[in-house]
C-alpha cells in the first residue's frame, strides 16, 4: 500500500513538472527559484521510479515483458522534460539550443522540405552506395578467400583504410563525379566496402573443417557448398557489416553535402540553416536523420533475426 | 619456386601497391585527357593524342593529380615549409592532432565510466544501454558543425568543441566493450573472489578491471580512428581556423587538387600512425600480463 502511495506521488511529481513547462512564461526559474526544488524532486522521483521499474522486470513475472521497453523510454521522455524545463525555466536562447517541443513543431510545420531532403539524401545516394558497397566487398571477399595472394594483398589494405579517416575523400569525389547524389553514394560505396569485406572474408573463413569434409562426402557442387554451408556460416559477420554500413552511409552522405549540393538534401539543409542561425529546423533534419539512421539499423536487425534464427547468439535470448 | 613466392605476404602487398600506382597513373591520363580534350575542342584547336599525354601530368588543377605530383606538393608543404607557417601540413596535422588525442581521452574516460555504471548498477544498464546503443545510429557527424557554430557563438572556440565531437564518437566504443569485458572476467576467479570475501570493489581493481583490459585495447583502436574522423569533419565549418579538414574544405573551394590529396595522405598517415602507437602499447602491456591470451 505505502509502495502505491510513493509511486503515486512520483507520478505525480512528474506530471506536476510538465504542466508546469507547458503553462508557464518563459524564464519562471528565473522569477521564482524556489521552483527549481520541484525540479530537484522531479530527478530524483525518476530515478526512483526507474529503480522500481527495474526491479519488476527482474522478478521475472508475467508483466516484466511489458515493463522492460518502458524503463528506456520514461528515461527518455524524463530527460527531455529536464531539458525543456532547463531551456524554458533559464530562458536560453533558442539559437543556442531549441526545446524539444520547438524541434517537434518544426519537424512537422516542414514537412515537405524534410520529405524532399529524405528523398535526395536517403532514398538516393544512401540506398545505392549502401547497395553497391555491400555488394562488392561480399563479391570480392567471395574471390579473396579463394586466393592467398588476393587475401594477403588486401587485408592490410583494409585495416588501413579502417584507420583513416575515409569521409575525407568526399571533395574528390564531388570533382569527379558532379554535385548531385552520384558523388554521395560514390564515397557511401568507399566507406562501406571495407567492413563488408573484412567481415564477410572472416565470415567465410569461420567455416567449420567438418561441414566442409562433410560437403566434399555429399560430393556436393560449388553452387551447394556456397549456399548451404558457406553463406549461412558467414551471414551472422555479413550482418555485422550491414549493420555498421547502414550508419556509415548516413554519415557519408551528409558529410559529403557539406562539400557541395544541389538545393536539397539533408547535408545541405544543415549546413545552411545554420547559416541562418535556424536551429530548430538543423535540430528537425536531424531528427528525421536519427530516425531514418535507426529505423534502417532496426530493420536490418529484424532481419538478422528472421535469418538466423537458427544461431546460437540469438537462440540463446539475453543470457545475462 | 614461382608458387612459393606468390604465396608471400610482401609480394602480395607490393604488388597491389604497384597495382594501385599503375591504376591511378593511367586514371591521371584518362581524366585529366578528357579535361585537355574538352579545353582544345572548345578552343576549336587540332589536338593529337601525343600532346594529350605529354600534358596530361602537368596541368594546373588536374581532375586526378598523378603521384608524383602529389608527393612534389607533399614535400612542399612539409618538408620546404617551417612548421609554424599556416602552409605547412606539419602545422596543420598538429592542430587536428590536438582536439583527436582530447577528444579521445575524454572519450575514453567517459565510455569506462558509463560502462563500470552499468556493470554495477541494473537500473542504469536497463534504461541506458537502448540509448547508448541508439546513439550511434544517429548520424551525429552531421551535427558537428553545428557544435562548433553554436559553441563559437558562445565564445568556447579552439579545441574545445572539436575535442566534444571526437568524444561523442569515440566513447561508443568503449562502453560496449568495457561492459563486454568487465564481466568477461573467469566464473572461478569469482568465485575465489566471493570466498575470500572480496567487497565490490576489490573484485573491481583485483579481477574485473584485468579482465577488461584485452577488450579495452581492442575497441581503443576503433575509438581513436573515429576520434580522428571527428576532429576532421569538425574542422570543416571553421575554415580559417586551421586543421587537416580545413585544408580540405580550402582545397575543394578552390579547386586546389594536389592540396585535397596532400591533406587526405597526410591524414591517413596520422590516422594509422596512431592505430599502431595504440597497438604498440598494447602489445607491451598485454605480454607483461601474460600474452595476447584471450582478446
Amino acid at each position: 500500500m505505502l509502495n502505491i502511495i510513493k509511486l503515486t506521488t512520483y507520478v505525480g511529481l512528474i506530471l506536476l513538472q510538465l504542466i508546469l513547462v507547458m503553462k508557464a512564461e518563459v524564464g519562471f526559474y528565473q522569477q521564482t527559484s524556489a521552483l527549481l526544488f520541484i525540479w530537484f524532486a522531479v530527478i530524483f522521483a525518476v530515478t526512483q521510479l526507474l529503480n522500481e521499474l527495474t526491479r519488476i522486470s527482474e522478478a521475472m513475472t508475467q508483466q516484466a515483458k511489458w515493463v522492460k521497453p518502458l524503463i528506456p523510454a520514461l528515461f527518455a521522455f524524463c530527460l527531455l522534460l529536464i531539458w525543456e524545463s532547463i531551456i524554458k525555466g533559464f530562458a536560453v536562447s533558442p539559437v543556442l539550443l531549441p526545446t524539444p517541443s520547438d524541434i517537434l513543431f518544426a519537424v512537422f510545420n516542414n514537412i515537405p522540405t524534410l520529405w524532399a531532403d529524405f528523398q535526395q539524401t536517403y532514398l538516393k545516394a544512401v540506398l545505392a552506395g549502401f547497395f553497391l558497397g555491400s555488394l562488392s566487398g561480399f563479391i570480392v571477399a567471395q574471390w579473396a578467400v579463394k586466393s592467398v595472394f588476393l587475401r594477403n594483398g588486401l587485408l592490410p589494405l583494409g585495416n588501413f583504410m579502417s584507420a583513416i579517416p575515409i569521409v575525407g575523400i568526399a571533395p574528390i569525389m564531388v570533382m569527379w563525379f558532379g554535385f548531385d547524389w552520384q558523388s554521395k553514394a560514390a564515397v557511401i560505396v568507399v566507406m562501406t566496402f571495407f567492413p563488408m569485406f573484412i567481415n564477410t572474408l572472416a565470415g567465410l573463413q569461420s567455416v567449420d573443417a567438418i561441414h566442409r569434409d562433410l560437403m566434399h562426402t555429399y560430393a556436393a557442387k560449388k553452387s551447394q557448398i556456397f549456399l548451404k554451408s558457406q553463406l549461412p556460416q558467414s551471414l551472422p559477420f555479413v550482418f555485422n557489416a550491414l549493420k555498421l554500413n547502414s550508419t556509415l552511409a548516413l554519415i557519408g552522405a551528409i558529410v559529403a553535402e557539406f562539400f557541395g549540393t544541389p538545393i536539397v538534401g539533408m547535408g545541405f539543409r544543415i549546413s545552411t540553416e545554420v547559416g541562418r542561425m535556424n536551429m530548430d529546423m538543423v535540430w528537425a533534419t536531424i531528427v528525421v536523420a536519427a530516425i531514418a539512421g535507426s529505423l534502417s539499423y532496426g530493420a536490418l536487425a529484424l532481419l538478422e533475426k528472421s535469418l538466423l534464427f537458427w544461431h546460437p547468439s540469438i537462440r540463446s535470448g539475453n543470457k545475462r | 619456386m614461382i608458387t612459393k613466392i606468390i604465396q608471400k605476404k610482401w609480394f602480395a602487398l607490393v604488388s597491389l601497391v604497384l597495382a594501385i600506382l599503375a591504376l591511378w597513373y593511367a586514371a591521371a591520363l584518362v581524366m585529366n585527357g578528357r579535361q585537355i580534350i574538352n579545353h582544345f575542342e572548345r578552343k576549336h584547336q587540332t589536338w593529337t593524342y601525343s600532346q594529350v599525354i605529354s600534358q596530361a601530368y602537368t596541368v594546373k588543377r588536374p581532375m586526378v593529380p598523378a603521384p608524383h605530383q602529389v608527393a612534389i606538393e607533399l614535400k612542399k608543404s612539409i618538408i620546404d615549409k617551417s612548421i609554424t607557417s599556416k602552409r605547412s601540413l606539419i602545422y596543420h596535422a598538429q592542430i587536428t592532432l590536438n582536439s583527436t588525442l582530447l577528444g579521445f581521452a575524454l572519450g575514453t574516460l567517459l565510455g569506462i565510466l558509463l560502462a563500470v555504471g552499468i556493470v554495477h548498477n541494473k537500473t542504469l544498464e536497463s534504461s541506458l544501454m537502448p540509448w547508448v546503443i541508439a546513439s550511434q545510429t544517429i548520424p551525429i557527424l552531421a551535427i558537428a558543425p553545428i557544435i562548433v557554430v553554436v559553441l563559437g557563438a558562445v565564445n568556447i572556440t579552439g579545441v574545445i568543441p572539436k575535442a566534444i565531437i571526437s568524444m561523442y564518437l569515440s566513447f561508443f566504443p568503449v562502453t560496449i566493450a568495457m561492459a563486454k569485458g568487465l564481466r568477461a572476467s573467469d566464473t572461478l576467479h569469482e568465485e575465489l573472489m566471493f570466498t575470500y570475501n572480496a567487497s565490490a570493489k576489490q573484485i573491481f581493481w583485483k579481477l574485473r578491471w584485468y579482465s577488461a583490459q584485452p577488450y579495452l585495447f581492442a575497441s581503443l583502436k576503433v575509438a581513436i580512428a573515429a576520434a580522428l574522423v571527428g576532429a576532421i569533419v569538425a574542422e570543416l565549418p571553421t575554415g580559417a581556423q586551421g586543421g587537416l579538414g580545413s585544408r580540405l574544405l580550402s582545397g575543394s573551394y578552390y579547386g586546389q587538387t594536389e592540396q585535397i590529396w596532400a591533406a587526405l595522405i597526410v591524414s591517413a598517415l596520422l590516422g594509422s600512425i596512431l592505430v599502431w602507437l595504440i597497438s604498440l602499447i598494447e602489445k607491451r602491456l598485454l605480454t607483461r600480463r601474460g600474452g595476447l591470451s584471450h582478446a
